[in-house]
């Protein structure tokens, strides 16, 4: 066995590496014809290379986050309102910045690989796997990382005047949001399992204290709780997973583990099977994915608005960037293992989501179903394993995190001070109050439902497109039919907000018979026209509203606000009509080519 | 497929080396159990954190069965010597006596679906661990455990060498968890901020609000 060992020592020794980073020692592993070399920590170099460039993002979220908790320390107490939330603006802008600026730096890198498949594997991996091999520097992370900062920006924009509103204001937020985008940073860059559980770690604790943020509403502090509790325990699945493959393939390294199951096949891969199914269980926790989804509503309704829209974009970014690095890269050869499992959880997910989401009656209940059930789209991408599915999902995410940002932020401006409506009633005859409101906030509906000219319905064509092209029919029809269920409920919101269809919510809390109804028809008429082209509301339209709608509450749009939902909306419509977005995505599904 | 594993086994394994490990290693095992057991089964929580202490010195022996002596003290150090007694104090604050009135569950089937499931997946893994080979022979990412370097020297190298970033992101858990007490604990400043009755009421009754 000495002497296997040594085989394998001697044969690696021979291939010369060019790179300066990666040394031939004793832990490379050999596969087919090209070698990966690894660092490892000879006793006789302590020398790390540290590529800054690769987390700059990262660096720039974290400096900034500890940058805010010091000014926050020195200012005092009553400084300018506001002051925090346009830091935190500054800060995802620099990280937007970077994530630009990578992007064309890892343009560089690619233009220069050299000929040759070991030559262009080594150049690869001595330029893109980075700072002792824990991070990638590849499109798939920038891209991710670009995510996280405008999920920021816009977090930090639509988060301020809430803040106000409830007498929350505290530069807390901001921290713990920025925290949260580092782990979710961390996770997509991740290139290995330890990286990956650290991001994960680093994103879920700064999300469970936002959902606890609420200090005065009891179901805040549930859903914290909630989450934590239910988190922690997912976060212990995904540790005993990591163990056992880990256990099963020596390494947790992706490019490692695809390597020994590669070159290996394993006679007995019931400990593999069993990680790998924790890793998913883990991970299909933090995308809220079927079996896992059950603290979603809870934890969505009960977090504070604009926080629940920041964790529905990048709790499931970032959730998704780990799977795909597991799954996509180091477990790819398991392919045929894998796909039934999330073949699986993709049709529950996209009918349970959308089937429950009808049954809801309260607005921010029935969009944690909703993006439970966009999830399952995401995971039909996925199942697919072919970059276009790959690209669809990412694609996906991008999109999604402007609809679901902006979605929340129309509710938190609807709902009222101290979340007093959240039921679907509140909604009622929007389009006679703030007309631009409800034209906005329909254009997010109309792409959650996947209508076309919106980046919802490239979105789903780009995933069952990729599920169609890997044969898998059933799922495209499945999620075809999901769409037009899922259609069923956000329609229902667009026509409780123009006000043609009084029985829709008949027994929605604070609609009652008679008003309901006459007044529902009063504004029936030409009530879409209104909306699209916003007219100022008269001044019988405003009596039949306030009839209609007895808590109206102060739906004043602060500036921040509609700049954010501007940009959302804008993007939505505009990357919908003609998309350069889906070549930025197909860019990053450039992974690792082991071949 | 075995190289790691048995190469080092190999030059240091005789049987009673062997045996030895076998036994420290049933000994740890039962450690943990029992301690395991006792946190979940005993009604007095000074107990059960008393209990959380043999889980953790028995995971310390296992560690120490495993070579990892650094790891075991810090073991000792920190989780025994830190960890359980914040739970004491914490414990010992909330006031030892009182006793959560465990309320009515939620499903009635909830506890025999948590055990069946909970009996399956331990059968699985112990199926899994009897039928599969547990060693992969890839080689350990620290260098060999017989190779030069005392423990903690190959622990000090991956930390500072090929996990330094990991190592480094830990310090922005430590900021999160400052974060975190603040807001969770701070008290709620009353004045400006407070929602105030008044409003409240103008919330759930009516028309007021609306300009």
């Amino acid at each position: 066995m000495i002497g296997l060992l040594a085989d394998v020592v001697g044969r690696v020794s021979d291939q010369a590496t060019t790179s300066t980073t990666t040394i031939p020692v004793p832990c490379s592993i050999s596969s087919g014809g090209a070698k990966i070399t690894s660092v490892c920590s000879d006793t006789n170099s302590l020398h790390i290379s540290v590529a800054y460039r690769s987390i700059l993002p990262v660096l720039v979220l974290v400096i900034g986050a500890l940058a805010l908790l010091a000014i926050s320390a020195v200012l005092p107490k009553r400084s300018r309102p506001g002051l925090y939330a346009l830091l935190t603006v500054a800060i995802g802008g620099l990280a937007l910045i970077a994530s630009v600026w990578q992007w064309s730096d890892i343009g560089n890198i690619n233009a220069h690989v050299p000929a040759g498949a070991q030559a262009a594997l080594n150049y690869r991996l001595a330029h893109q796997l980075t700072i002792g091999q824990q991070v990638f520097y590849d499109r798939f992370s920038v891209l991710f990382m670009a995510l996280v900062s405008v999920a920021t920006i816009l977090g930090a924009m639509t988060t301020d005047s809430y803040l106000r509103r409830e007498g929350l204001d505290g530069v807390e937020a901001y921290v713990l949001m920025l925290m949260a985008g580092t782990g979710a940073m961390l996770m997509a860059a991740s290139a290995g399992l330890i990286m990956l559980f650290l991001g994960l770690e680093i994103m879920s604790i700064s999300l469970y204290v936002m959902a606890a943020y609420h200090r005065r509403r009891t179901q805040s502090g549930e859903a914290g709780l909630k989450y934590f509790v239910l988190g922690a325990f997912s976060s212990a699945i995904f540790l005993y997973g990591v163990a056992l493959v880990y256990g099963a393939t020596g390494s947790t390294q992706f490019l490692e583990m695809a390597n020994f199951l590669g070159a290996n096949s394993l006679s007995h891969n019931g400990i593999l099977l069993a990680g790998m199914a924790l890793l998913i269980v883990g991970l299909g926790f933090k995308v809220a994915a079927v079996p896992f989804h059950f603290w979603t509503p809870d934890v969505y309704q009960g977090s504070p608005t604009p926080f629940a829209g920041y964790m529905a974009a990048v709790a499931k970014a970032a959730g998704f960037a780990g799977l795909l690095r597991v799954l996509d890269m180091g477990l790819s050869t398991q392919q045929a293992n894998w796909r039934p499992a999330i073949w699986l959880m993709a049709v529950l997910t996209l009918l349970v989501g959308s089937v429950m989401a009808i049954a809801q009656r309260d607005l921010k209940r029935m969009l944690a179903y909703s993006s439970i059930s966009q999830a399952g789209y995401v995971l039909v991408g996925l199942q697919a394993a072919s970059s276009t599915g790959t690209a669809g999902a990412l694609f996906y995410l991008f999109t999604y995190t402007f609809i679901i940002m902006g979605t929340f932020a129309i509710i938190s401006i609807i709902q009222g001070r101290g979340e007093a409506r959240n039921d679907l009633g509140a909604v009622r005859g929007l389009a006679k109050r703030r007309p631009l409101l409800a034209a906005v906030l329909l254009v997010f509906l109309l792409a959650q439902a996947g209508v076309p000219f919106t980046t919802g319905f490239l979105a789903k064509f780009y995933v069952i497109q990729a599920a169609v092209q890997s044969g898998q029919y059933v799922l495209a029809i499945i999620a075809m039919l999901s769409a037009a269920i899922a259609a069923f409920f956000y329609l229902r919101v667009a026509l409780l907000m123009y006000g043609t269809e009084g029985e829709a919510v008949a027994g929605a809390p604070g609609v009652s018979g008679g008003a309901g109804v006459s007044g529902g028809a009063g504004a029936g008429d030409g009530s879409i026209l209104a909306g699209l082209q916003p007219i100022p509301s008269l001044d019988g339209a405003t009596a039949t509203a306030t009839l209609l709608d007895p808590p109206a509450v102060d739906e004043k749009v602060r500036l921040p606000v509609a700049v954010a939902l501007g940009i959302c909306a804008a993007f939505t419509i505009a990357a919908g009509l003609s998309s350069p977005m889906i070549d930025f995505a197909r860019h990053a599904t450039t992974l690792f080519n082991l071949k | 497929m075995y190289a790691g594993f048995l190469a080092s086994a190999a030059s240091s394994g005789t049987d009673l080396a062997n045996a030895s490990a076998w036994a420290v290693f049933l000994v740890g095992a039962a450690m943990i159990l029992t301690g395991a057991f006792g946190v979940i089964l005993l009604r007095n929580p000074v107990h059960c954190a008393l209990m959380l202490v043999i889980t953790l010195f028995g995971i310390a022996l296992e560690f120490i069965d495993q070579s990892a002596d650094f790891l075991a003290a810090v073991q000792i150090i920190v989780y025994a010597g830190a960890i359980v007694i914040l739970f004491l104090f914490v414990i010992m604050f909330l006031g030892v006596d009182r006793r959560e009135a465990a309320g009515p569950e939620a499903t009635k089937f909830q506890k025999p679906i948590a055990l069946i499931l909970g009996a399956v997946s331990l059968v699985e893994i112990l199926i899994l661990s009897q039928v599969d080979h547990w060693v992969s022979g890839a080689p350990s990412v620290a260098g060999r455990l017989d190779g030069p370097g005392e423990n903690v020297q190959k622990l000090g190298q991956s930390i500072y060498t090929r996990y330094l970033l990991p190592f480094e992101m830990t310090a922005a858990l430590l900021v999160i968890a400052v974060v975190a007490a603040v807001v969770l604990s701070r008290r709620q400043q009353p004045g400006a901020s407070e929602l105030r009755a008044a409003d409240k009421e103008k919330l759930v009754v009516g028309p007021g609000g609306a300009e």
